[in-house]
């Protein structure tokens, strides 16, 4: 590893969401591929201060542990996501391949293959930009591949855009716990889940391509956690097309309840707009709005969708081959296929403690016909499902929440600003 | 503000005497060195130990214990604090002890070639020192030679082979994972600041052998002035030995998994997204792991459904954690490359004597 000093027009640029790195000692430490590759990268992401650039070479370096950075305001860059390949083939030790817990990094340009555990976390975190990166388990979906691609939790001021995940066992894009998100063109294919968005406040997802996942789309929100109530989440203009991995999560997670074939599902949260986006393919459902399905013991939890808005979507041929329970009667019934939009039905939940729930749930269901199981209660097993069908179903106007607004910077792209000089 | 004016004289008295003490060097610890950044290179710098292998603590560095330690892959572990001249810890009922700037943990760990000899000296591997400085707390580690006769700081960490005979006489060769100072923080965190985990008062609250006979720790550090505003040992909560026989197994499993397992598992801890706490406070069972689905475990839940499943520890994925040895299923993720067969056995009679769910 050299430490060299960067050119001033190369400070100019590091300055990260707006805060300027100081009196230019910002630094590039660069690490080439070779020898010691790990101990150099890490003692790299050690050793960066504060608005620091770690240049990581073109090459493969195989990672036998994890690697961390836990200061502020470094910019981690590899040389592009198909030429630096931070590569865990034989790791031995550590939960994730790259975890961040430094505020305001940014990562990007390079690839991590096969990590054991997730491929890149950031825990707590205020400010995180994933960037041209890949995320790939390269012997295709297993269900001993790691858990979550890019893995942003506890944190706010997310941005994800033009990374590729292949291969997750749970969600390859998975942002969790967190508030002010933007995922943005980006891919995820053959993931249990393309792209989740759980127990969030405040995510744009948009211009991203979820195909061959289990489910291509997911909004949750569960019980039982330090942030719950998720609400006021935007899905739009994506494409979410042919999700038709079997899917292959571990049982007990919760993804392992998506059925296979699913295109957008909401599970739980307020305020979910899902609009604009191409939806086809899909073999269970293109749209699946629904309770969460457990018991739960949480007295604060909501387990209903409400106030979700769906519109505007290009539904293609979906629902073909469902693969849930009563998933094949209730297509036999509908004419062959499962509708555009599949719904519950639930409207009430007993509080934890014996109270049944009184909030009146609000749904702008457009993309129809829809397809209402009546459950009516939250944990009325879908056996007694009721089903009717309707062309809409619209018991309120709903209104959009506004654009997720991230600090000024944070979208700057260092490439992207170069080429327009 | 008379807060920060109280520490701001304080640290420059501090400072003074410092700097006195760096004019007359001197044989005895070196707090200047142990306060400035960088680090020194070798463990001896310091001074904390008067010989060379780090054996005899040096006066003002006291050893204590824990009721229930961390499980390291079976390293055995010599664990002193030292506070300068006149300084002391401040009692807390929650938590670890209010330790005052200035103040080092100081940890060996190291293995006996043959564990079935107590008279063996444990030849040591690393010694890890959690210095509180005007900053914050820094975590540095220091990794012995072959010869035990030094050791050199590590801080990006290292894997060491290392080998040993166990207590059941089984020869184990283990690839021992020295951590770097970010993987340090991993466990050693508190809402995101680096922070000591291990003396807690009620952790401490039980006996060591000074050279005269048995004597509460805190009764101890209290006579000897490195401790106010404490309450007698007595009056005071306790964490219960982990493999004291003569405790229940329930009172000894959450013992176990508070030490292992509820630093990172609290709600200000690593793990905080988990919705899972361990730590021995916790009275919220569902938090506790009881009938608790994963969040985020992926792969890593083996397909059960509950972290604690009462009744059937073949069906809880803490069970099923704790016996893996497989990077991102393991647990705890950081600090061991074996299974602790012994607590695993403790956790799962603990599950086991729980009553199923109806």
């Amino acid at each position: 590893m050299s430490r060299h000093d960067t050119p001033a027009c190369a400070i100019a640029a590091i300055v990260m969401f707006g805060v300027s790195a100081g009196s230019g000692l910002a630094k590039t430490l660069s690490v080439v591929a070779g020898e010691n590759g790990e101990e150099r990268l890490q003692s790299a992401l050690i050793d960066a201060k504060p608005g620091d650039t770690v240049r990581i070479g073109p090459g493969r370096f195989a990672i036998s542990g994890s690697l961390s950075l836990d200061t502020a305001r470094v910019h981690v860059r590899g040389a592009g996501p198909g030429r630096t390949i931070l590569s865990f083939d034989g790791q031995t030790s550590g939960a994730d391949g790259l975890l961040i817990t430094g505020d305001g990094a940014i990562v990007d340009n390079l690839a991590v293959e096969n990590s054991k555990g997730n491929g890149i976390k950031a825990k707590g975190v205020d400010g995180i930009v994933f960037r041209r990166l890949r995320v790939e388990w390269t012997g295709g979906p297993k269900a001993s591949n790691g858990a979550y691609g890019v893995y942003p939790v506890s944190s706010k001021h997310v941005l994800i855009e033009q990374v590729t995940v292949k291969g997750a066992s749970d969600a390859g894009i998975y942002v969790g716990q967190s508030q002010d998100i933007v995922v943005r063109n980006s891919e995820a294919a053959f993931n249990v889940a393309g792209i989740e968005i759980e127990n969030c406040y405040h995510a744009d997802v948009y211009d991203n391509l979820a195909t061959h996942n289990a489910g291509g789309v997911l909004v949750f929100d569960l019980p039982g956690l330090p942030q719950m109530g998720g609400h006021a989440i935007r899905v739009f203009h994506n494409r979410v097309v042919d999700n038709d991995t079997a899917n292959f999560a571990p049982k007990g997670n919760i993804v392992a309840s998506v059925p296979t074939g699913t295109g957008v599902m909401v599970m739980a949260n307020r305020d979910v707009h899902v609009f604009d986006n191409e939806i086809s393919g899909n073999s269970s459902a293109a749209l699946l709005i629904v309770a969460y399905l457990n018991a739960f013991k949480d007295p604060t939890y909501n387990p209903l969708p409400r106030d979700v808005a769906t519109y505007q979507n290009r539904i293609g041929r979906n629902g073909y081959d469902p693969k849930f329970d009563g998933g094949p009667i209730l297509a036999k019934l509908s004419g062959g296929s499962i509708p555009p939009t599949l719904w519950d039905g639930v409207t009430q939940f007993i509080i934890p403690g014996g109270a049944a729930s009184t909030d009146r749930v609000r749904l702008s269901l457009k993309d129809g016909p829809v397809v209402n199981l009546n459950l009516k209660i939250q944990g009325t097993p879908v056996t007694s499902a009721q089903p009717s069908v309707s062309q809409q179903w619209v018991d309120g106007e709903i209104t959009a929440p506004p654009p997720v607004k991230l600090p000024p910077g944070m979208f700057d792209d260092r490439r992207k600003g170069r080429a327009r000089r | 503000m008379s807060f920060r004016w109280r520490r701001s004289i304080a640290l420059l008295s501090a400072t003074l005497g410092l700097m006195c003490a760096a004019a007359s060097p001197k044989p005895g610890v070196d707090t200047a060195r142990l306060m400035s950044d960088p680090p020194a290179l070798t463990l001896q710098a310091y001074g904390l130990f008067e010989d060379a292998s780090g054996r005899r603590p040096a006066p003002g560095v006291t050893p204590y214990t824990l009721n229930t330690p961390l499980f390291s892959d079976y390293a055995e572990k010599r664990r002193y604090l030292y506070l300068p001249s006149g300084a002391a810890m401040t009692y807390r009922d929650r938590g670890v002890m209010d330790i005052p700037v200035g103040g080092v943990l100081i940890k060996t760990f190291g293995y006996r070639q043959d564990q079935r000899h107590a008279s063996d000296h444990a030849r040591p591997v690393e010694t890890r020192l959690l210095i509180h400085r005007s900053n914050g707390w820094a975590a540095l580690t220091y990794v012995w030679n072959a010869e035990g006769t030094e050791a050199v700081l590590k801080r990006a960490g290292a894997t060491l082979k290392v080998g040993f005979v166990d207590t059941r006489g089984v020869r184990r060769d283990i690839d021992y994972v020295v951590p770097n100072v970010n993987q340090c923080k991993q466990c050693h965190s508190v809402d995101g600041r680096l922070s000591p985990i291990g003396p807690k008062a009620r952790n401490l609250n039980g006996p060591y052998d000074y050279g005269s006979g048995l004597e509460n720790q805190l009764d101890h550090f209290a006579r000897a002035a490195l401790l106010k505003a404490a309450p007698t040992s007595a009056s005071i909560a306790r964490t219960p030995v982990w493999d004291d026989l003569s405790e229940p197994v329930d009172a000894r499993a959450r013992a176990y998994l508070d030490v292992n397992c509820g630093h990172c598992h609290s709600r200000a801890g690593f793990a905080s997204n988990s919705g899972l706490f361990l730590e021995l406070e916790e009275t919220d069972m569902s938090a506790f792991g009881v009938g608790k689905r994963p969040v985020a475990a992926g792969r890593a839940s083996g397909g059960f459904e509950y972290a604690i499943a009462p009744g059937y520890p073949d069906h809880s994925i803490i069970v099923h954690r704790m016996a893996s040895t497989e990077p991102g299923v393991m647990m705890p993720q950081l600090g061991r490359s074996m299974a602790h067969a012994e607590g695993l056995a403790l956790v799962r009679a603990y599950i086991a004597q729980m009553k199923p769910a109806s």
